[in-house]
């Protein structure tokens, strides 16, 4: 049996169990740990409401489809042409010049002023579930292909990683603009009792083409620093700074924060000054975060079957982890989920290179896609699978492709979206997007819409400007949409 | 959407209020009241964007907006508000007619509508903008009393009390912080307390201004607004030589540089006369940008990125204009067109740059005897080498030797004919691929033995001899010539034979092997006792694995020399194979380069073998020495120089007079500066798109509207004219700017709370008489930055308490009107500051390189190209000012970040003040703040007299400076019992706490003692009113 279908058999005999004990184990979460562990800060189990960012989007514009988004970014641009663009022309072509006529114009990155040669697809294709074609190294997500709305006409305006990386999580080329996953917990707030909205989790490749990637790429840019990404680690702290010092245990810390909460509770009476009332608050949910987080990353009490199903184990700081770790994160109301897979700049060995990628991924996200169904989250989750761009289909170097945004594949599942469809083409050799081309705007306008937001709608003043996601532009893609 | 910026309209309703109870009939005040209204609903459509206008119908010029429309209607009849179009259409209930139109989310109140109508009664009278208007000096008594004067007169018209002034203690920690950003000491207070004299406080205020940290605390707000970083922002994200332009920021503001010198050095100090390094250092600021060393990245974009950055710098350094929208559209609501934005680009044009890749080293900044010692050292290295160059008449006849074995060489190796083979394969699956020069280069799949079979057509006729050269390559470890990790190879056997079709194959064998070098270390197990030439000939009868090998000298060429028994015939069709063995079987010791020659004549291999020099100075042998020119003659005498024995010392002088100069450079600082070059053509990108190059041209031009009124001189501009404008006194804008800013420094927000906006989107100030006065004494003192600074503290306003009854809080909520004073959380590197202060730990020193505080391992686990490791600083580098903290772009240090330090990718005015559970974490948890509390409490342990109470009492006025409340007093003590009793019970826990951090505590204080009271130091240092200036 394939680990989806061993995965579904044992979660269907467990079915009555396992609900009870998933409703069980969110009824003794975390803040109810907290407060056992220091009866003294009981008020600290329940942050007062004033605290709790209720997001101004309220109510929300459309009916929501989806509540939470979990983002896979892969890092460095994945080849569309050996994944989720079948080219039989472009493999005719292969080693024939690159007809002017599809390249003339467009932005080149490091093949300029080179000559452009055809380089057909490296790895066979075939058609999986509802006969919807892609690369036979992804045999999971074909097996899931029902569940996803596969776009193949999406395309950039940036063509290096840094900017591209900018835009296509900001809308802007331009450093200080506030990631989507700011905007979103900025619009919706967040479920989370004792998590940030917004956490990013990281993971390498084994190709080593390890692309930099900036923490502004999480930055909550002209928004408050509250909405900031939480870059949750897998070595060391998980939070920056989440430890108590060495030698102090969790009974002395808390005696240090009461203290601290009394002294400023003390001096607000003196001086009636609300920012105390937030500091306040502040370290009591410090304090719960550290009694959280830590239970939230160990992921060796989930069942066998469940580590089977994604293929890692605890602690592997693998994606797979990661994608186990961000269902986790999704049940205890985190509003957006972004996971960085990097290794995906494949200027050479663009064969070797994906077929390790599709190790590293197909199981994981069949198994997120999997393991959501079964908890019945993956309908008000949406979920994206995107590069910050593509690659060429002409070859660089004899065996691997250049950086490329003229078009190229993402893929959306879940919360709101087309399950079993394709939506828009590249031309006959996988360059340009011709039928229904979208750019990153639109994606973005759709992801706000299938989470209940109009686009236009949720902006914020900034240099003179109603700033927004999505710029001046931005269509919503009703074909994307369920 | 005002949820950040609600002052808009508190403040219109609030300056209506104060219309309201000031005038009979409330008049309305174009600036004040209408224009934002018409700015922020009608002019994206109706404004200053002449591609956007819609129904020919512009509102921000009166003339324009009076006359008919596309329509034939007029949007205003000035005192006819029922025969105003505009009237009409916002109070339309058909929501086609609707202004502004449903679809823009935009809406405007009933208030607001009745605003613009009683405006339209009014006469529909129009101002300029506020911020174009050159400032006029109002009317206000001369200096010290101008600024109260200014505030108090709007108070007293809304009747509205001012608190008192202060505490001693209030001001005395109010000033420290805001002008030295260091908290004072007790006795600092008690001394200003006691001070009944009526100048203590300005003797206060001199008496700190004169203070070195002065010019640290300013050069805060300059860093941020200018994007002062240490690394390049872009990608890989690299570091870069920049910090001695921090040290210039700091000694601007300490030395009281007019400003007017300070904004010339940073944009054109490399095209002023005399230029110095200081005028060097400070244009800096023209390569304070993002850059890149992104492979692939393609220049002309880049060189788009660069010139947009540098436009975006201008307006928010000196402008105080949001320019960026104009990269691809004309700016909706001011004046400034995208002609304007490339135009102001142009300036910089010239500023001589990489654009892809690695900044330069920079030019050296020394001090005198840096300088000197410099000079020195080069003069040095200048007198070694000439006398090195000179003639060398005693050595002609050990040059005539070292002329004659070369050309034997070259002779000798005229007499091998290279040969590439038809085919090269690997037993091992290596890949071997034929090069231009003949040669065989292996790479991919690298077996323990392999033996290479080359096959060739192209042998001579009469074969004496085989030659195999070694050649090292960069692709190959340690350059090779071998594969494996040290470069070397061991060929443990040559087999050659000769193929011809329907014959048996002919075996060669080989009577001769020479070779350049051979190996004699590693050699004990060895039949040899070393790595011979002939053990590649001896058909291995000593056993497979001996062979020739080369160490040590792995990474150069060398030569194996193979003579034949007897010389073979070869028939054309004829095919040589031959065979290398390399199955010594240890560690990859097989051959990564290698070349096969070929020769007839028994003579090539009857000599010592010899390596020929290079082929320049073979072509130049070549040649009859006396047809050689100086050039080639020279070329010949440094190769013999550098090799000639009889030099050896004079070579050693010259390396190490070398070296010393080198050693020198690299100890010194160094800064990119600006540099002259060849100007870049700067074209109108459409639509910001640089891959368009068929926009207009554009020379170096004031912004047209914005410098309406001022004459620049008619010849091509250059930086040092766009100076010129900046500071000239038609120039509305710069003085306000830099006003603006100064006074969020000392009140919490600017007059107009926008800093980086003072155009039609941003704020009108709250009290613009005052914002003028300030600008027009700003010039008028000589751009005297301190004297400024020394007004604003000295006055009233400044010295009100914090504390103020809620009634007066609910009426002016956000402090525009300065009836109070501001109380705000301190500024990231000012929370270290105070923390490092208290514990003693700080280290006072002004200026140097960026410092590297502890940080969390793994932090920097996504920057790439190359990875990085993260090395704290040691000893005195970790107890630096939070300003020295090395500034990673993509990555600031994580405290720093966690308290709002803006990343310094762009220009930063501002600065969010955010309260998030981080900061709790960074303050409990980071060691740099344990390290902190521990030194804090050893000096409570220390120097705090008597019992747990007295001590408490002490720590806490060193925290605070002052005396804790009894309540206080109880949870302190409280806190270091309950620890106490819990660490004694626990030592190891206790003894492992205080191991945090470089800073070991003296000997002798118990360990369970000194955790109990670093908690205590910990909860003071945790305090909210510790981090707080009030």
């Amino acid at each position: 049996m394939d680990p989806r279908t061993e995965f579904l058999v044992a979660h269907a005999q467990n079915q009555t169990r396992r609900v009870f004990l998933g409703r069980a184990s969110q009824g003794v979460g975390a803040l109810a740990l907290a407060s056992l562990l220091r009866p003294g800060l009981i008020h600290a189990a329940a942050p007062a409401p004033k605290d709790r960012w209720p997001g101004v989007v309220q109510p929300h514009h459309f009916a929501p489809k989806a509540k939470r988004v979990i983002w896979m970014s892969m890092a460095g641009g994945p080849s569309h042409l050996e994944t989720w663009d079948p080219k039989p022309k472009l493999a005719e072509m292969h080693g024939k010049p690159m007809p002017e006529s599809f390249t003339k114009g467009k932005q080149i990155a490091q093949l300029q002023g080179q000559k452009l040669t055809c380089y057909g697809p490296q790895i066979p294709f075939k058609a999986f579930k509802n006969g919807i074609e892609i690369c036979s190294l992804f045999p999971h997500v074909g097996s899931v292909l029902d569940r996803i709305c596969l776009v193949r006409s999406m395309t950039s305006e940036a063509i290096n990683h840094d900017p591209a990386h900018m835009f296509m999580n900001t809308g802007s080329q331009i450093a200080g603009r506030p990631s989507m996953g700011s905007w979103v917990t900025y619009g919706l707030g967040t479920e989370a009792q004792d998590l940030p909205g917004f956490v990013v989790l990281t993971s390498l490749g084994r190709g080593g083409q390890n692309q930099p990637i900036a923490a502004r790429q999480w930055a909550s840019g002209f928004l408050p620093s509250r909405f900031q990404g939480v870059h949750l680690r897998g070595k060391g702290d998980p939070v920056l700074y989440l430890g108590n010092p060495p030698g102090v245990s969790r009974d002395r810390q808390g005696r240090v924060i009461e203290a601290v909460n009394s002294l400023n509770a003390q001096h607000d009476a003196v001086v009636d000054d609300p920012e105390i009332g937030a500091r306040i608050t502040q370290y009591e949910m410090a304090f719960q975060m550290q009694a959280s987080v830590p239970g939230l990353m160990d992921v060796s009490a989930e069942p066998a079957k469940t580590l089977e199903l994604y293929g890692c184990k605890p602690g592997d700081g693998s994606f797979a982890s990661n994608c186990l770790l961000a269902r986790r994160l999704a049940e205890r109301g985190v509003r957006f989920i972004q996971l960085y897979h990097k290794d995906w700049d494949h200027h050479g060995g663009v064969k070797q290179g994906v077929e390790f990628k599709a190790q590293e991924i197909d199981r994981a996200c069949m198994a997120l896609i999997t393991d959501l169904e079964q908890r019945d989250m993956l309908r008000d989750t949406l979920l994206v699978w995107a590069g910050e761009f593509g690659r060429t289909p002409m070859s660089q170097g004899g065996d691997g492709r250049d950086h490329h945004n003229a078009g190229f594949s993402v893929w959306l599942a879940g919360g709101g979206v087309r399950g079993g469809s394709v939506y828009g083409a590249t031309d006959e050799l996988g360059y340009s997007a011709v039928e229904n081309p979208i750019d990153v705007h639109d994606l973005h306008a759709t992801l706000l819409r299938l989470l209940g937001i109009e686009h236009t709608r949720l902006s914020v003043k900034f240099q003179g400007l109603d700033a927004r996601l999505t710029g001046i532009a931005g269509r919503v893609i009703p074909d994307i949409m369920a | 959407m005002s949820v950040f910026n609600p002052s808009r309209c508190l403040l219109a309703a609030l300056a209506l209020a104060i219309s309201v109870t000031a005038f009979a009939a409330p008049a309305v005040d174009f600036n004040r009241d209408v224009r934002p209204l018409l700015s922020d609903n009608c002019f994206a459509c109706h404004g200053p964007d002449t591609a956007k206008i819609k129904g020919g119908l512009r509102l921000d010029l009166r003339d324009a907006a009076l006359a008919p429309a596309k329509s034939g209607k007029k949007a205003i009849v000035p005192g006819k508000p029922n025969d105003s179009e505009l009237v009409r259409r916002i109070h339309s209930t058909d929501a086609d007619d609707l202004m502004p139109p449903p679809e823009t989310h935009k809406s405007l109140t009933a208030v607001q509508r009745e605003l613009l109508a009683r405006w339209i009664e009014q006469g529909a009278v129009y101002q300029g903008h506020w911020a174009y208007q050159v400032p006029v000096r109002p009317s206000a008594p001369n200096p010290p009393l101008a600024i109260d004067h200014l505030i108090n007169q709007p108070l007293k018209a809304a009747g509205i009390q001012p608190v008192p002034e202060a505490s001693r203690r209030d001001l005395a920690r109010r000033l420290h912080l805001d002008l030295l950003g260091l908290p004072p000491s007790p006795k600092d207070v008690e001394e200003f307390a006691s001070d009944t004299s009526p100048d203590a406080y300005p003797r206060l205020v001199e008496r700190i201004l004169a203070s070195p940290h002065f010019g640290e605390r300013m050069a805060i707000g300059w860093l941020d607004v200018v994007r002062f970083a240490d690394t390049i922002g872009y990608h890989s994200d690299n570091p870069r030589n920049i910090w001695p332009y921090r040290d210039y920021v700091i000694r601007a503001f300490n030395g009281n540089k007019p400003f007017d010198v300070f904004t010339r050095e940073q944009l054109a100090g490399d095209l002023l006369p005399n230029a110095g390094t200081e005028q060097l250092v400070g244009s800096a600021f023209n390569r304070l940008l993002l850059t890149t060393e992104e492979g692939g990245a393609q220049p002309k974009d880049y060189e788009a990125r660069y010139l947009t950055d540098r436009v975006r710098a201008v307006g928010a350094v000196w402008l105080g204009q949001t320019t960026g929208c104009a990269q691809c559209h004309d700016h909706k609501f001011d004046p400034f067109s995208t002609r304007d934005f490339y135009a102001l680009g142009a300036f910089f044009a010239d500023v001589k740059e990489a654009i892809i890749g690695r900044r330069e080293d920079g030019m050296f900044v020394t001090d005198n005897q840096q300088a000197a010692e410099l000079q020195r050292r080069r003069e040095v290295l200048k007198g070694v080498q000439a006398l090195y160059d000179g003639p060398q008449p005693a050595l002609a006849d050990a040059f005539s030797r070292w002329e004659r074995l070369l050309s034997d060489a070259i002779a000798m190796d005229d007499r091998w004919t290279r040969m590439a083979p038809e085919s090269a394969a690997s037993s091992g699956d290596a890949t071997l691929k034929v090069q231009p020069d003949r040669s065989v280069l292996a790479s991919g799949k690298k077996p323990d033995t392999d033996t290479y079979t080359l096959r060739f057509t192209n042998a001579p006729a009469q074969l004496a001899g085989l030659r195999i050269e070694v050649l090292p390559d960069d692709s190959l470890p340690s350059k090779g010539p071998g594969r494996a990790g040290n470069g070397n190879f061991v060929l443990t056997e040559v087999v050659a034979r000769v193929e011809r079709a329907g014959a048996p194959p002919r075996t060669l064998s080989f009577s001769i092997a020479r070779a350049t070098h051979e190996q004699t270390t590693f050699a004990e197990n060895n039949p040899y006792r070393a790595w011979t030439p002939a053990s590649a000939i001896d058909q291995d009868t000593m056993g497979s694995s001996p062979g020739w090998a080369v160490l040590p000298d792995a990474g150069k060429p060398h030569q194996l020399l193979l003579g034949l028994a007897r010389p073979a015939q070869l028939a054309p069709g004829d095919v040589l194979v031959v065979e290398l063995q390399q199955r010594h079987g240890n560690g990859a010791h097989t051959l990564g380069k290698f070349r096969v020659s070929a020769a007839s004549n028994p003579d090539a291999v009857a000599s010592p073998a010899a390596l020929p020099p290079p082929t320049e100075l073979a072509d130049v042998l070549r040649i009859a020495p006396s047809q050689r020119d100086d050039a080639q003659r020279k070329r010949l005498m440094d190769a013999f120089k550098k090799q000639a024995p009889e030099l050896a010392s004079s070579r050693a002088l010259l390396d190490d007079a070398r070296k010393s100069v080198a050693d020198y450079e690299a100890s010194l600082p160094r800064c990119i500066v600006t540099e002259r070059g060849e100007p870049r053509t700067v074209r109108v990108l459409p639509r910001g798109n640089w891959m368009v190059e068929t926009g207009d041209v554009m020379q170096p031009t004031l912004p047209v509207a914005l410098s309406s009124g001022y004459k620049a001189p008619p010849r091509k501009l250059n930086r040092l004219d766009l100076d010129d404008w900046l500071l000239a006194p038609e120039n509305p804008l710069t003085t306000r700017v830099v006003m603006n800013r100064l006074w969020k420094q000392f009140f919490g927000a600017g007059l107009s709370k926008v800093l980086d906006d003072l155009g039609a989107q941003g704020e009108p100030p709250s009290n613009p008489a005052l914002l003028d006065w300030l600008a027009c004494e700003f010039r008028d003192s000589g751009w005297n930055m301190k004297h400024m600074v020394r007004l604003i503290v000295n006055s009233q306003a400044y010295r009100r308490s914090s504390v103020a009854p809620r009634n007066l809080v609910a009426r002016d909520p956000d402090n525009r009107l300065f009836a109070r004073q501001s109380r705000w959380r301190i500024d990231a590197e000012l929370v270290r500051d105070n923390a490092l202060a208290l514990a003693g730990l700080l280290v006072r020193d002004v200026g140097g390189p960026s410092v590297r505080p502890y940080q969390p391992d793994g932090y920097w686990e996504n920057l790439n190209f190359p990875q990085r490791g993260y090395d704290a600083s040691n000893g005195p580098g970790q107890y630096r000012r939070g300003l020295y903290t090395w500034w990673q772009r993509s990555f600031v240090h994580p405290s720093m970040l966690a308290f709002d330090a803006p990343t310094r990718e762009e220009c930063a005015a501002d600065r969010s003040r955010s309260n998030i559970p981080q900061q709790a974490l960074v303050l409990l948890n980071d060691p740099s703040y344990v390290e902190a509390a521990k030194a804090f409490a050893a000096r409570i342990l220390r120097d705090a007299p008597g019992d747990d109470v007295a001590r408490i009492r002490w720590a806490w006025n060193q925290a605070l400076q002052r005396q804790p409340s009894a309540a206080e007093l109880e949870t302190l003590s409280s806190l270091l019992q309950r620890q106490r009793a819990d660490y004694r019970a626990d030592t190891e826990s206790a003894r492992a706490f205080v191991a945090t951090g470089q800073w070991k505590a003296p000997a002798g204080i118990d360990p369970a003692d000194l955790a109990a009271w670093t908690d205590v130091a910990r909860a003071l240092l945790n305090l909210h009113e510790t981090i707080t200036r009030s």
